[in-house]
């Protein structure tokens, strides 16, 4: 199947690793995907504080924009995009004035929405979902064997009414990263918010939140985090340094995107996947996965002097 | 009992698509008790819509409860009644900002973005970092400078805006928008 694209403003800079290795993997993966052609911004979180229906407008111009007939489905790689548009259509459905106000609006760009003629899906859940296992298995020439990857979903997989995955215990992406070949350990923060935009007007607010997520998977024993959305990418990276100042640590969490460690395990050469791109350097979790992993690994053998430990009395 | 149509309260029931689900607040402190930025707010919000049922609508607009919310939509998600809870953060947000009743960052912060938006179509991280640093807190800018810096060695910042083809057209959907919501 065929579905339109929807990159969202931070694939032309802050996120571009995420957008270019998107591209390549779905492509990879036999999945066409054709971006909407000049499509806006979605107003992330801030325009909805403004005023609602411009926001809402704004957001449906870009579903205005698809044609069903050819592409019923649009994929957004942000979660905030993500949530903007599945929102949009979902409000235009439930409530009949919105829909009216929103159309009258539209007309006046001689566009037209009617809701529920295109459904938004996120890439991961197309990826996961759509991706006839076997193929998926097939491409996985360099597994990620000896990685412990942490799965960050963000808050906005699943949200804000149920889609593709739990609201509050996402498995996708871990199905997925095992799929993989990598470690992926139980991440109860999995779900927990990012901060959002908190790291521009609060930063003292997101330093908090932000220090809980690192930290955990940190202890983790993590070599990466593992994302799926710019924002929650560009918060944990670029500010990790900002939270290491702010509390005396030494955080050194690379932060990468899902489409990237899909990438390495299809076998692509690490230089295109924009790893550079990243502000935490990401080398030593590349040279981990490059030293092959013994297969011989030694027992657990026990102290002699230990106590015996209690077994089941024969019947 | 007769609602000032002005009121907090009136606003959010008749204004906010699923806003009126308001009404049906159980006052069970799930979404504050949720709420990642809870500890840092004036009032939870279960508070704030017991205050904004019993009609205290200044205290609730001076309230730093909304500009705290991150949007997460945890709340949401959890509340029994199925109160859209992030939008009417979003909601007061808007509000606030009408009556001219805020004391915060992030409403320069929405606007510098929702003005880069309006006249480019497109988000310009880069124009908004150094329009809103540069106007509101050019001290803040300085010490934001290493991040930007960071960024813009490994290419992810843009210096130069895109605007889409057809902003004419956007503009007239949001003027249009911006009427209707007007009420005419
Ligand atoms: S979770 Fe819902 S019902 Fe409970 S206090 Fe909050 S808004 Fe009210
Ligand atoms: S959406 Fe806002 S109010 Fe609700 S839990 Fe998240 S930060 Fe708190």
């Amino acid at each position: 199947m065929k579905y339109a694209y929807y990159p969202g403003c931070s694939s032309e800079s802050s996120a571009s690793a995420y957008d270019v290795t998107s591209r390549t993997v779905a492509s990879a993966l036999g999945l066409e995907m054709e971006e909407i052609k000049d499509w806006n911004c979605c107003g992330a979180t801030e325009y909805f504080s403004i005023d609602h229906l411009p926001a809402y407008s704004l957001i449906a111009r870009n579903l205005a924009l698809i044609d069903p007939q050819e592409t019923p489905q649009v994929v957004a790689p942000c979660s905030a995009c993500y949530v903007n548009l599945k929102k949009t259509d979902e409000n235009m459905a439930k409530y009949g004035q919105l829909n009216a106000d929103v159309n009258e609006a539209l007309a006046a760009g001689n566009l037209s929405y009617v809701p529920g003629t295109v459904k938004t899906r996120h890439l991961l859940d197309v990826i996961v979902n759509d991706v006839d296992p076997d193929v998926m298995a097939s491409k996985v020439v360099k597994p990620l064997t000896g990685l412990t990857l942490v799965p960050y979903y963000g808050c906005y997989i699943g949200r804000p009414e149920g889609s593709f995955d739990d609201v509050e215990n996402p498995q996708t992406m871990d199905r997925l990263l095992e799929g993989l070949g990598a470690t992926v350990p139980d991440y109860s923060l999995k779900s927990s918010c990012c901060g959002g935009h908190m790291t521009q007007i609060g930063t003292d607010v997101a330093m908090g939140i932000l220090r809980r997520l690192i930290d955990l998977a940190d202890r983790l024993g993590a070599d990466a985090m593992v994302v799926p959305c710019p924002m929650c990418q560009l918060n944990l990276d670029v500010y990790q340094s900002y939270v290491n100042k702010a509390f005396g640590a030494s955080y050194k969490m690379p932060i990468v995107y899902f489409t990237q460690m899909m990438g390495l395990a299809f076998g692509m050469d690490p230089a295109e996947l924009r790893f550079e791109e990243g502000v935490v350097p990401v080398k030593s979790m590349l040279e981990k996965w490059r030293t092959p992993v013994s297969s011989t690994k030694k027992r657990k053998v026990r102290d002699k002097k230990a106590l015996p430990m209690p077994q089941a009395l024969p019947d | 009992m007769t609602l000032d149509p002005n009121s907090v309260y009136a606003k959010i029931t008749s204004e906010l698509p699923g806003g009126d689900k308001l009404r049906t607040c159980l006052q069970c402190g799930m979404c504050g008790g949720s709420c990642p930025s809870g500890e840092d707010m004036d009032h939870t919000p279960r508070k704030l819509f017991a205050m904004i049922a019993a009609g205290q609508d200044r205290e609730v607009l001076r309230s730093n409860t909304f500009w705290y919310c991150v949007s997460c939509y945890l709340c949401t998600v959890r509340c029994p009644q199925e109160i859209p809870i992030t939008d009417i953060m979003y909601h007061l947000k808007h509000q606030a900002i009408e009556k001219g009743l805020y004391t915060t960052d992030a409403v320069d912060f929405s606007q510098t973005f929702v003005g880069l938006v309006e006249n480019y179509g497109r988000a310009f991280e880069f124009g908004l970092a150094t329009q809103f640093y540069l106007t509101h807190h050019p001290l803040g800018g300085l010490k934001m400078g290493p991040m930007a810096l960071a960024m813009m060695s490994r290419g992810r910042l843009n210096l130069r805006p895109t605007r889409i083809k057809a902003i004419r057209q956007l503009k007239n959907i949001l003027n249009r928008a911006k009427e209707i919501g007007a009420g005419s």
